[in-house]
This record gives structure tokens, C-alpha cells and sequence, in this order.
């Protein structure tokens, strides 16, 4: 493998990997907060134990996406350093506003709300709780606007063959942020609320079998119900906005739009493809079978059932005229230099990452919602089906938002700035021309060291997250009886 | 704004950015480093971590605004310094992946082995980022070999050499004084009597190397205005070294802060007006005026950052006052997990 390949396997494993940990951070967060605010207002000690018990998990998971986020800080430079030259005069800014505005937000608060417990007044507690929680989804859309701007550039002028921020506002009001914030945001609190309703679930189940069905507290029952609201709302929402995010794509970046289906050749109108049983890549793509709702294409691009849907070989057509036929010729692109450019991203993995990113998503709310059915009324589910059903469940939403970053991210090659109908006239790169001039010796380094490193990472945040969530809430509250406190007004919350 | 040197005003910035960095992190990285030395047990140690515990984070942030600042305000210094220096830098987070989460994970399971462990990856994790932000900052101010474009010419190892391998020691040589009196600062009973001790001990030779570092930077890059930065990173190194002599770690620490200011000032003044002097071919330095964006983007990022700076301080101040108790053993509960 060279540079360009090592470099994309690295980017792509450390983001995807990071976006793990992301997406459970920000719905967890709020949701946190959500749970410590109905305890300060109520009073009731069960939202006190929700608090404690979802916060222990969300610290835990914390740890690791803060670390896997600063290789992320660092990775641009380091095996993208001619992207960085390129863009850094616009990427740059909603990068460094991110830090400052959201990552100072975040580490601060987050210090005061573990160690503060005991320290802080009740309700300042509660505020840095929120600080913290509110400065995660403000992190998300900085780095979403920065993103964005890859998928559509706007706001910038080329001057010297390099992209100028000439409106930082547009690019902060991109439609394409628009859309995609509050897609990924809806993403998280579906991680959030699966993680609700699955562990909540095994243990109201765990409690009814062991003979306490009333469960005094009430904990559970509502993690799982907040848990499967939550859920079935973010579903809505991830639809909504995802299909904004589809209408703008078919304008923005139409070889994405054919990528998802696997349109191979212009359909009018086109239709939905449910799923396809064969080899959905080129040439083939022309036979693919597949179960397909007529027309639903065209109405999730243009919103009108008789749309055309422009298909993967008209548009090869298209973006070599206006793009060029060939890479330029230059030592630094390797293999590609001087070689054609293949404009179609890779079709089974745009296909189907598309769909189930939809599907598991879909699946991962019905089982919510099925869930909160079962538990109804003060019912207790007795089946040992339901204690699996919604464990498993748990990943499908992790599946859904990694397989939604695998297409957006993956739909999008060979461009790593794609160039838009609706952009800045002439502003794009390619992905092969962004990548550092290094020996592919460091990169393989680099590679294999931070994926090993991450293989350990999860097997002991899972561990943990494991460990805690099954001991329950005893496991997390501090002892009632307050002795061994030494002297009067010297409690410390001694976190670690 | 016109009249104002935007650039300038951002090599600035990024200067005091990475103050903030290596002034707070520094006593972080000296706790870490000295967790063996003076946790004698498990109590002790975890007295240490929690002087830092709810700052480290925090603090940690500072290196992610000096990096990403330096993306917006001068991408291909950030572009350059950060490829060519791509192995040592691989090191810096791989260790700071393991202290990061060894801080919140070390705690969570109630076995010695568990907690030994995880010490000993504090311990690395502290040493190698100090180290390796010190090759980083030098290998920026005494250069690189760079070629037109921009990239290293040559393996990795051209980054590592005796000056910048100076530069290492000299970080992590600081991070070990610094933290030394900010444990002694920040504890209470026998451990700061330790801590206090060692202080003493250790800063006269702790410090040398910065010292060296800044002498080599003055001697080849330095003007007439920077040694009087050098002369003010000596004295206050030297107060440093008398005043924690005598036990008081506030004064110490305080002329501690006093010497890392005028030592960012030494290095940064020197490299002025480049951001990345090319070791080959002085035209192909990186400058400050040809590095950087475009005026409108600086201009955002000056009003960005004039109303969200005194933010952060004011909030990042409240915590060190929320917490500015010393703390001992008598505060550390028994292990609770589950
Ligand atoms: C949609 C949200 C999102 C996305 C796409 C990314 N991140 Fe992230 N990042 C977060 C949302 C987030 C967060 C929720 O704010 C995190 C996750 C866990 C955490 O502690 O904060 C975080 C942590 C985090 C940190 C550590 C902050 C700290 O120390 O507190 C850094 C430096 C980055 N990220 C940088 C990046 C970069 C350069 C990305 C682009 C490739 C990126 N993140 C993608
Ligand atoms: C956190 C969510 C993200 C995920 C899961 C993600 C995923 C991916 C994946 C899978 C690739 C490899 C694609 C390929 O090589 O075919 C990639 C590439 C890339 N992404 Fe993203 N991405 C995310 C966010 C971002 C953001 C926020 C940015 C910029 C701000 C970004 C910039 C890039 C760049 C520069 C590349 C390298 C070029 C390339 O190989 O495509 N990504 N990303
Ligand atoms: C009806 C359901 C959904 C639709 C119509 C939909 C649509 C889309 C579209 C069109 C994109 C690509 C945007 C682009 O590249 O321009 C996208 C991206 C993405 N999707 Fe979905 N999606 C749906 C459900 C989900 C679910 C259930 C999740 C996760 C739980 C999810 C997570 C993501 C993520 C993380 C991205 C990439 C980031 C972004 O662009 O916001 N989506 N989605």
C-alpha cells in the first residue's frame, strides 16, 4: 500500500473510532442533565440514582473520546498537510472555534461537575452539568460546519489557487450544516436512548426474575420508558433532517445521490431501492435485482414523484468534462499520477452503508418502542428473549451513525473538497492530492500503532461500561452515613 | 483594523497559547512524572491525582487551541511542523491517550494489579508528552529541513538532534520542578514535606536544561531585546530555587510561572519573523507574514478570541478557586466499586 492508502485507512479508522465515543457523549450528556435537573427540582431519589448511575457510564466513555479526539486535532497536519495548506484558511477557523468556544467549555465544567458534587451549591452543580452537556452539541456543530464545508463549499473566494474565507457566516449557515447538525445530534440521542432502554430494560427484567418486580424505585422502568421516548423522537427527527440532507445532496453532489442507490444509468422517475440481492458494483450494477418502491427516489431527492434521478454513467460523463479526464502528472500522487480518475465511489459500500445506516436505525427504534409496550402499566417482561433483544440493540444505533459517516465520507471520493452545482465556482481537491509527503513507513507506524492502541482502548471501555452497568446503582452512590468525614465542611468528592 | 499586523497579533496569540499550555500542563505532566517518587502507597498516589484531577482536562485543551489557532491563523506552519515531526508527535498521543484515560479509568476497578498498571502508564504518559512537546517547540524555533514545499527533506531522524533533543529535556526538566512544588503547593502533611524536599533537591539541576535551551536559541537566533527575557527566566529560575528552599511553594511557584513566561518569550521572540526556519535554505522558511490567512479570517478570529478569552480565564480561575484547597490523606475515602 502507499501513502494515500495507509493515510485514508488511518483517517478512517481513528474518525470512525472517535465517533463512537462521540455520539454516546452528547445524547448522554444532555440526557444526564436532563435526569440531575428533574432530582434538583423534585427532589426524588430515584433521579438522584439515574444521575449517578448514567453519569458513572457517560465519564467512562468520556475518557476515551477526549483522548481519541486529539489525535484527530493533530491528524490533519500530520498525514494531511498539503490538504491542511489548501483549506486552513477557511477549515481552520470552525476548527479553532471549536476549541475555543466548546473544548474549554466542556474539560472545565466537566472538572467542576465530578468534583463538585459536594463543593458546589446544588443548583450551580446542576448548571455546570448543562455547561458541559450543551458545549458537547456546541463542539458537534463546529466541527459539522467545518465538515460541511468539505461537502459544499461556500463562503470563500479562490485567490492564488487556494479557497479564502471571504463569509465566515456562510459558512456557518450552510445549508448542508443545517441539515447535517441536527442530523448527527438526532444520531446521538439515538445511541444515548438504545443504551437507556438496553441496560435499563435487562435490569427491570433482572429484578422482576429475581423477585422484586415492584422495584421500589422506580430506576429502571424509567430509564427504560425516558430511554424509549427519546428513541422513537430522535428516529423522527434523524428522518426529517435526513432527508433534508437528501434533497440537498442530489443538488449538491449528484454522483453521491446515484452512489447511494447504485443508479447506474438515468431513471425518471426512479425508484427506491429496498434491497438488492447480487453484486451492486460496476459494470454489473445494470442487473442488480432488488426489491424497489417505484418512484420514492425521486421524491426523497426533488420531492415530486416524477423527477429524473441522473444515474452513475451519465454522470462519469459530466464530471470528467468539467473535471478533467486524468490526475495531473506528479511524483507525489504515486500510482495515480498522470493515471484516469475514477469519479464513482465505491458502489456496494455506498449502497448498503445507506441502507442500514436507515434500517438499524429504524430497527433500533422499533425495539424501543416495543420495549416501552412490554413494560407498560407497571408490567414486568418475563421472556429471556426481551433481556437479549434490547441489549443487542444497543449497537445498532453505533451501527447506524458509523455506517452514516461511511457514506457521507466514502460518497464523496475522489473529492476530498467536493465541487458543487451550487458551490463556489472551481473550489475542489482531490483526496490524493491532500495527503503529506511522508515515507509509507511512518504512516504504516502510525497506523498500526493507534489501531492497536484503540483495540485496547475497547476492550477495556467495554470492560468497564460493562462492569458498572450490571452492578447497578448500589455500585454508585456514596455511602449514607457520612463518618468518615473528618471535619466539618471538608467533604471532598474524591473522584479518583 | 488595517492598521494593526493581524499576523503578528496571531504569532502572538499562539505564543501565549502555548504559555498557557506549557505553565499548566507542566505541573500536570511533574504529577505524573513524580506519581513513584512521592506516592509512597496507593493513598498517596491518589492524593496526587486528585490535586489535578479536575484541571488536567482542562488544561489539556490548551495544546488543542495552540494547534488548532496555529490551523486557522498560519496553516502551513500547523501543515509542515506537524508532518515533520509526524513520529515523535505519534509518540505525544499515544501517551496522551494512555494518561487520559488512565486518570478516569485508574479508580474504577478495586485490584492492585489494576491500579499499578494504570500508574505506570500515568508515568510514561507524562514523561514522553513533555518530552515530545519540548522536541516539537524547538524543532519549530531552531528549524527543520524543509524544502520549497514546504516538506521535511530527509528521514524523521532529522528532527532529532542534539539542540532539539536539548529541547526535550529542557520541557520535561520544568514539568518535573513545576510539579514538584505544585504537589508541595497543593498537599498537605507528609507527602508535601516530600514533595518539598524533592523540590529543593531537584530544581537547581531540573532547570539547567532550560537554561541551555535557551541560551542555544539566543545565541543563534536571539536580538538584543530577548536576552533580557534570558535574564529574566535566570532570576526567576533562581528565586524559584531559593524560595522553595525555604518552604515557601507559593513564591516558588509563582517565580516558576514568571520563568516559563520569559522563556515562551525567549523562544518565540527568537523565531520572529518566521514560524519555521528551513535548516537548507533560509528561503524557504516559513514567515509569519507569508504564512498566514487571509485578514478577514484573522479578523474574525480577533474578535472570536477577544471576547471568548477572558471567558475561559475567568471560568478556568473560578475552578482553581473552587478547589484551591490543599488536600491530604485524611480526605481520601475508602475504595468504593462495585
Ligand atoms: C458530531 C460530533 C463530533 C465530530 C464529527 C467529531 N467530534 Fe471530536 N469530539 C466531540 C464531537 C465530535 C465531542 C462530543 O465534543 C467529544 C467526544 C467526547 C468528548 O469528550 O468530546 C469530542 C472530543 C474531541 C477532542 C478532545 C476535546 C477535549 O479534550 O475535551 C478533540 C481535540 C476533538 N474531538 C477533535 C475532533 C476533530 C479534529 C474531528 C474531525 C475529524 C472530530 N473531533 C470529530
Ligand atoms: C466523526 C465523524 C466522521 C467519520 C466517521 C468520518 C469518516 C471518514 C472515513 C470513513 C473516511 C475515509 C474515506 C475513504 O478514504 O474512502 C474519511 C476521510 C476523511 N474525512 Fe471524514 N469522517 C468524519 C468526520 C470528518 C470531519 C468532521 C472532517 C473534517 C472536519 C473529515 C474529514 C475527512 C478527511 C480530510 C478525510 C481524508 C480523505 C479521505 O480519505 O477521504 N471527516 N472520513
Ligand atoms: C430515515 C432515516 C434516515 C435518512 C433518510 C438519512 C439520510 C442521510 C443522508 C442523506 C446522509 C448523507 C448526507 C450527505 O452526505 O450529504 C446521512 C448521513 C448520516 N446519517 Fe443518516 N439518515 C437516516 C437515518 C439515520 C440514522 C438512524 C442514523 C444513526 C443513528 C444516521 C446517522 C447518520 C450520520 C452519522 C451521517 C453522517 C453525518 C452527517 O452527514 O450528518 N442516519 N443520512
Amino acid at each position: 500500500m502507499d501513502v494515500l492508502d495507509l493515510a485514508r485507512w488511518q483517517f478512517g479508522i481513528t474518525t470512525v473510532y472517535h465517533f463512537l465515543m462521540v455520539p454516546l457523549t452528547i445524547g448522554l450528556s444532555v440526557l444526564v442533565a436532563v435526569m440531575q435537573t428533574a432530582w434538583v427540582r423534585t427532589g426524588r431519589h430515584r433521579y438522584y440514582a439515574m444521575t449517578k448511575f448514567w453519569g458513572k457510564l457517560l465519564l467512562i466513555n468520556f475518557a476515551a473520546g477526549v483522548v481519541t479526539g486529539i489525535v484527530q486535532e493533530f491528524q490533519f497536519g500530520m498525514t494531511w498537510s498539503a490538504y491542511s495548506r489548501f483549506v486552513g484558511d477557511v477549515f481552520g477557523a470552525p476548527l479553532a472555534m471549536e476549541g475555543l468556544v466548546a473544548f474549554f467549555v466542556e474539560s472545565t465544567f466537566l472538572g467542576l461537575w465530578i468534583f463538585g458534587w459536594d463543593r458546589l451549591p446544588k443548583k450551580v452543580h446542576l448548571a455546570c452539568a448543562w455547561a458541559f452537556s450543551l458545549a458537547t452539541v456546541a463542539s458537534a456543530y463546529f466541527i459539522i460546519a467545518a465538515n460541511s464545508w468539505m461537502q459544499h463549499p461556500v463562503g470563500a473566494e479562490i485567490v492564488d489557487g487556494r479557497p479564502r474565507l471571504t463569509d465566515i457566516w456562510a459558512v456557518l449557515t450552510n445549508n448542508t450544516t443545517l441539515a447535517a447538525f441536527p442530523h448527527a445530534i438526532a444520531g446521538a440521542f439515538a445511541v444515548a436512548a438504545a443504551l437507556l432502554v438496553g441496560i435499563g430494560g435487562w435490569h427491570l427484567w433482572r429484578k422482576g426474575r429475581d423477585g422484586d418486580p415492584e422495584e421500589h424505585d422506580g430506576i429502571w422502568r424509567t430509564s427504560v420508558k425516558l430511554g424509549a421516548l427519546v428513541g422513537a423522537v430522535a428516529f423522527a427527527g434523524l428522518a426529517v433532517t435526513g432527508d433534508m440532507q437528501g434533497k440537498l445532496m442530489f443538488q449538491q453532489q449528484p454522483m453521491k445521490m446515484a452512489a447511494a442507490e447504485a443508479l447506474c444509468n438515468t431513471e425518471e422517475p426512479a425508484g427506491f431501492s429496498i434491497f438488492a440481492y447480487g453484486d451492486v458494483s460496476r459494470p454489473d450494477c445494470e442487473n442488480v435485482k432488488s426489491f424497489t418502491v417505484p418512484a420514492l427516489l425521486s421524491f426523497l431527492a426533488h420531492n415530486d414523484f416524477d423527477s429524473q434521478v441522473k444515474g452513475v454513467n451519465e454522470l462519469v460523463a459530466e464530471y470528467r468534462a468539467k473535471y478533467g479526464t486524468n490526475y495531473p502528472v506528479d511524483e507525489r500522487l504515486g500510482e495515480l499520477s498522470g493515471k484516469p480518475i475514477d469519479y464513482v465511489p465505491i458502489l456496494p459500500v455506498t449502497y448498503w452503508a445507506f441502507r442500514l445506516m436507515i434500517g438499524l436505525g429504524a430497527i433500533s427504534a422499533g425495539i424501543g418502542v416495543l420495549a416501552l409496550w412490554l413494560t407498560r402499566r407497571g408490567r414486568v417482561p418475563r421472556t429471556k428473549w426481551f433481556p437479549r433483544m434490547v441489549l443487542a440493540a444497543i449497537a445498532l444505533p453505533f451501527l447506524a451513525n458509523s455506517l452514516g459517516w461511511i457514506f457521507t465520507e466514502m460518497g464523496r471520493q475522489p473529492f476530498v473538497v467536493v465541487p458543487n452545482p451550487t458551490g463556489v465556482d472551481g473550489m475542489w481537491m482531490f483526496t490524493a492530492t491532500g495527503v503529506s509527503s511522508l515515507s509509507a513507513g511512518e504512516v504504516l507506524t502510525s497506523l498500526i500503532a493507534l489501531t492497536t492502541v484503540y483495540a485496547v482502548l475497547a476492550v477495556l471501555e467495554l470492560f468497564l461500561i460493562t462492569k458498572y452497568a450490571r452492578a447497578g446503582v448500589e455500585g454508585v452512590l456514596p455511602p449514607d452515613d457520612k463518618t468518615d468525614k473528618t471535619e466539618e465542611g471538608d467533604e471532598l468528592a474524591f473522584a479518583y | 483594523m488595517s492598521t494593526v499586523d493581524l499576523p503578528t497579533i496571531w504569532f502572538v496569540v499562539i505564543a501565549a497559547f502555548w504559555l498557557g499550555y506549557l505553565f499548566l500542563e507542566g505541573f500536570d505532566f511533574g504529577v505524573g512524572m513524580l506519581l513513584p517518587v512521592l506516592g509512597r502507597d496507593d493513598t498517596d498516589r491518589r492524593v496526587m491525582v486528585n490535586t489535578i484531577g479536575p484541571v488536567w482536562d482542562g488544561n489539556e485543551v490548551w495544546l488543542i487551541v495552540a494547534v488548532g489557532a496555529t490551523f486557522a491563523a498560519f496553516p502551513p506552519w500547523y501543515a509542515s511542523l506537524s508532518s515533520a515531526v509526524y513520529l515523535p508527535l505519534l509518540v505525544v498521543l499515544l501517551a496522551l491517550i494512555g494518561r487520559g484515560v488512565a486518570f478516569e479509568w485508574r479508580g474504577k476497578v478495586d485490584s492492585d494489579r489494576w491500579r499499578r498498571n494504570w500508574d505506570r502508564v500515568i508515568v510514561a504518559g507524562s514523561w514522553l508528552p513533555a518530552l515530545g512537546v519540548g522536541l516539537l517547540l524547538s524543532a519549530s524555533v531552531l528549524g527543520i529541513p524543509l524544502d520549497a514545499q514546504g516538506n521535511r527533506v530527509g528521514s524523521w531522524l532529522e528532527v532529532v538532534r542534539w539542540d532539539t533533543v536539548l529541547g526535550a529535556i529542557a520541557v520535561a526538566g520544568f514539568a518535573l520542578v513545576h510539579g514538584a512544588v505544585f504537589v508541595a503547593l497543593k498537599t498537605e502533611g507528609e507527602i508535601r514535606e516530600r514533595a518539598r524536599r524533592l523540590a529543593t533537591g531537584v530544581s537547581p539541576v531540573g532547570l539547567l536544561p532550560l537554561f541551555g535551551l535557551l541560551a542555544v536559541v539566543q545565541l543563534r537566533h536571539g536580538s538584543d531585546w530577548t536576552w533580557i527575557a534570558v535574564a529574566v527566566a535566570l532570576l526567576a529560575g533562581a528565586a524559584a530555587v531559593a524560595r522553595i528552599a525555604v518552604g515557601r511553594e507559593g513564591q516558588a511557584f509563582a517565580a516558576l510561572a514568571v520563568t516559563i513566561t520569559a522563556s515562551v518569550v525567549v523562544l518565540f521572540g527568537s523565531l520572529y519573523p518566521d514560524v519555521l526556519p528551513s535548516t537548507v535554505d533560509t528561503a524557504n522558511s516559513l514567515t509569519v507574514a507569508e504564512s498566514a490567512s487571509s485578514p478577514y479570517t484573522l479578523e474574525i478570529m480577533t474578535w472570536l478570541g477577544a471576547f471568548v478569552a477572558p471567558v475561559v480565564l475567568l471560568y478556568q480561575g473560578w475552578t482553581y478557586w473552587v478547589f484551591r484547597r490543599r488536600i491530604g490523606r485524611r480526605h481520601v475515602p475508602a475504595v468504593r466499586v462495585p
